[in-house]
């Protein structure tokens, strides 16, 4: 039986560790996600957990701390945001490299500068390439669902890869807003009893964690580890498989929302997603086609797949959450139109930049780009092909 | 009303915007409603403006945006009035609660021509009495739910005798103050 209840984002993801129980969180606060190891603690501190919690003095040591548990045998993970995430950097490396089924729940917020404490996805973005799995979530009952499936994931021997599980900082995070919970016994048999096949704790099987490799050995290593990632696409899909039979809520790469017979489609991550999906409502009711392509999975990226979705229609708005300085595009405008290119799919785009720094994204910014889309396509008017909305004037 | 509503809260860091905020989604929650309860932080720190927002509907909230048109706005310190653009966007047949000594027409002056309702309310009295010392997000809180009517007013009042024991299982020493405080005003909420 489902529980119906109401939280916050991050009170979500707590009850999620809680009900998976895992044996270490090392852990260094940061705003936004300073609640998810506040909570955990007070689960360790009222006995509900036996989760074994290390304040350290950095996320440099978070991370470093997580390696080693998990190293050792120990299900681990951490919390973090922003400038915790880049102090995090070298051991998410490590972690990935190492091939450490741990899990980070992120909680996005900008990079500075300027300081600020609002969410943007410069955190998670920037870490793109560090060879985790990344999971994005629209709002507190995907942040709880998609963290349930983690370590499914991360722990499969197909895959042995950390994960990151990422919500949109305040938006999510510290919004209350209806979820509906799983019982413990069905979370407990769906994530089951970690049992490393290699681990340092083990004398009857010694093995090295992160020696020194050779050039003759280390290109193979990174090929192996790029496999692995790879070969994640499938085991995401069977594991969101299986909890649509335990959860009833399906999962995949991504939601395609009114995209099957859409002219114009949106392709957005995380919270706006919901905000972009209230206004194609709106839109459908004047008859427009537009639609959404909401991504769930940044990494690995499902190129192929998201081309297959965009192939039909006349034109899609691309929206990135960070600005990456390279005035090309965003790390999602870049990859989906390489990814379009590359199978030859001939669908004009807009790359957008939106919401940076907690500049707040409404219904009339969604309504503002599906006209210009349409404008664009239909009257020949000329549109930067990468651009922001929302800035002020 | 009750079917769609959109509610902004106008405070300073500390008095406890975001909590009642967050309260009110949770009485509404518990008659059925959707609903969705969220803060805007600027800068961090305690006497800051601060901004909270509640959405409550009959059906799921997908919207993950500010509020821009709100039905009621609720402002728990008057002294924003000079700063803050309270009534931006509000509607017309939507209402305003604040907390102030003042009278409802001096208020109402402040309002730069708003034409909607206008309620008072003095939070400062109703706590100082009630608790011994100056919390006016309960008193706001009851404010916003007798002028929204998201839920009738002894539900309201059981439902939050339920949470202010759990809220204040370590101090329950203050839940009948706070109980005391939700009752007063909604026998002392004024409309200009």
């Amino acid at each position: 039986m489902a529980i119906k209840d109401r939280m916050s984002g991050n009170e979500a993801v707590a009850y999620a560790i809680k009900q998976i129980n895992p044996d270490v969180m090392p852990a260094f606060p940061i705003t936004p996600s300073t609640e998810i190891p506040q909570m955990v603690s007070n689960y360790i501190a009222n006995g509900e957990i036996e989760t074994e919690f290390i304040p350290v003095e950095s996320e440099h040591s978070a991370m470093s701390a997580t390696i080693g548990a998990e190293a050792a045998g120990a299900r681990s993970l951490t919390a973090t945001s922003s400038a915790g995430l880049a102090l995090m950097w070298e051991e998410l490396l490590l972690a990935a490299s190492n091939r450490m089924p741990c899990v980070l729940a992120l909680v996005n917020r900008t990079l500075s500068g300027p300081i600020n404490i609002n969410c943007d996805h410069s955190d998670g973005m920037g870490a793109r390439d560090t060879g985790w799995i990344q999971i994005y979530a629209e709002n507190n009952q995907e942040a709880y669902d998609n963290f349930l499936q983690a370590y499914p994931i991360a722990e499969d021997p197909r895959v042995h890869l950390p994960v990151m599980i990422c919500q949109d900082g305040f938006i999510t995070s510290h919004a209350v807003e209806n979820i509906e919970l799983m019982e413990d016994a069905p979370v407990k048999e769906f994530v089951g009893e970690y049992c490393p096949e290699e681990y340092l704790l083990n004398p009857g099987k010694p093995v090295a964690v992160g020696p020194y490799s050779v050039s003759n050995y280390a290109m193979e290593a990174r090929k192996n580890q790029a496999d692995a990632l790879l070969a994640a696409k499938k085991v995401i899909l069977e594991v969101a498989e299986k909890y649509e039979k335990i959860s009833g809520r399906k999962y995949g790469f991504f939601e395609e929302y009114r995209t099957e017979d859409a002219d114009y489609i949106m392709l957005i991550i995380g919270s706006a997603a919901g905000t972009a999906k209230q206004a194609v409502d709106d839109l459908r009711d004047q008859g427009k086609k537009v639609g959404v392509l909401k991504l769930r999975v940044f990494r690995p990226f499902p190129a192929d797949e998201i081309v297959e979705a965009l192939k039909n229609c006349k034109a899609v708005a691309i929206m990135d959450r960070t600005e990456s300085y390279n005035g090309n595009g965003g790390p999602l405008g870049s990859e989906v139109c390489a990814g379009l290119y590359r199978r030859k799919a001939d669908v004009a785009s807009v790359n957008y930049i939106y919401g940076l720094a907690g500049r707040d994204f409404t219904v009339n910014h969604v309504y503002d780009i599906f006209a210009e889309l349409e404008d664009m396509v239909e009257n020949g008017k000329e549109v930067e092909q990468f651009k922001y909305i929302g800035l002020r004037d | 009303m009750t079917n769609n509503i959109e509610i902004r809260w106008h405070g300073r860091g500390g008095q406890g915007a975001k909590t009642a905020a967050l309260l009110l989604a949770d009485v509404a929650f518990k008659t059925g409603a959707y609903v969705q309860g969220f803060p805007e932080y600027g800068p961090e720190r305690m006497g800051a403006p601060i901004t909270a927002f509640n959405r409550i509907s009959s059906k799921p909230i997908r919207v993950h945006s500010n509020i821009y048109t709100p039905d009621l706005v609720v402002v728990v310190d008057d002294s924003l009035l000079a700063s803050v653009d309270v009534t931006a966007g509000l509607k017309d047949e939507g209402a305003i609660i604040i907390n102030t000594r003042k009278e409802a027409e001096e208020i109402r002056s402040l309002l730069k021509g708003y034409a909607g309702r206008v309620y008072t309310v003095d939070a400062r009295a109703i706590s100082e009495e009630a608790l011994g010392r100056y919390f006016p997000n309960s008193p706001m809180l009851a404010a916003a739910v007798a002028v929204s009517g998201v839920l009738d007013k002894d539900t309201f009042i059981a439902e939050m005798q339920h949470s202010y024991e759990h809220k204040f299982a370590k101090k329950p020493e203050v839940i009948e103050g706070n109980m005391k405080a939700l009752t007063m005003t909604f026998e002392s909420l004024k409309e200009a």
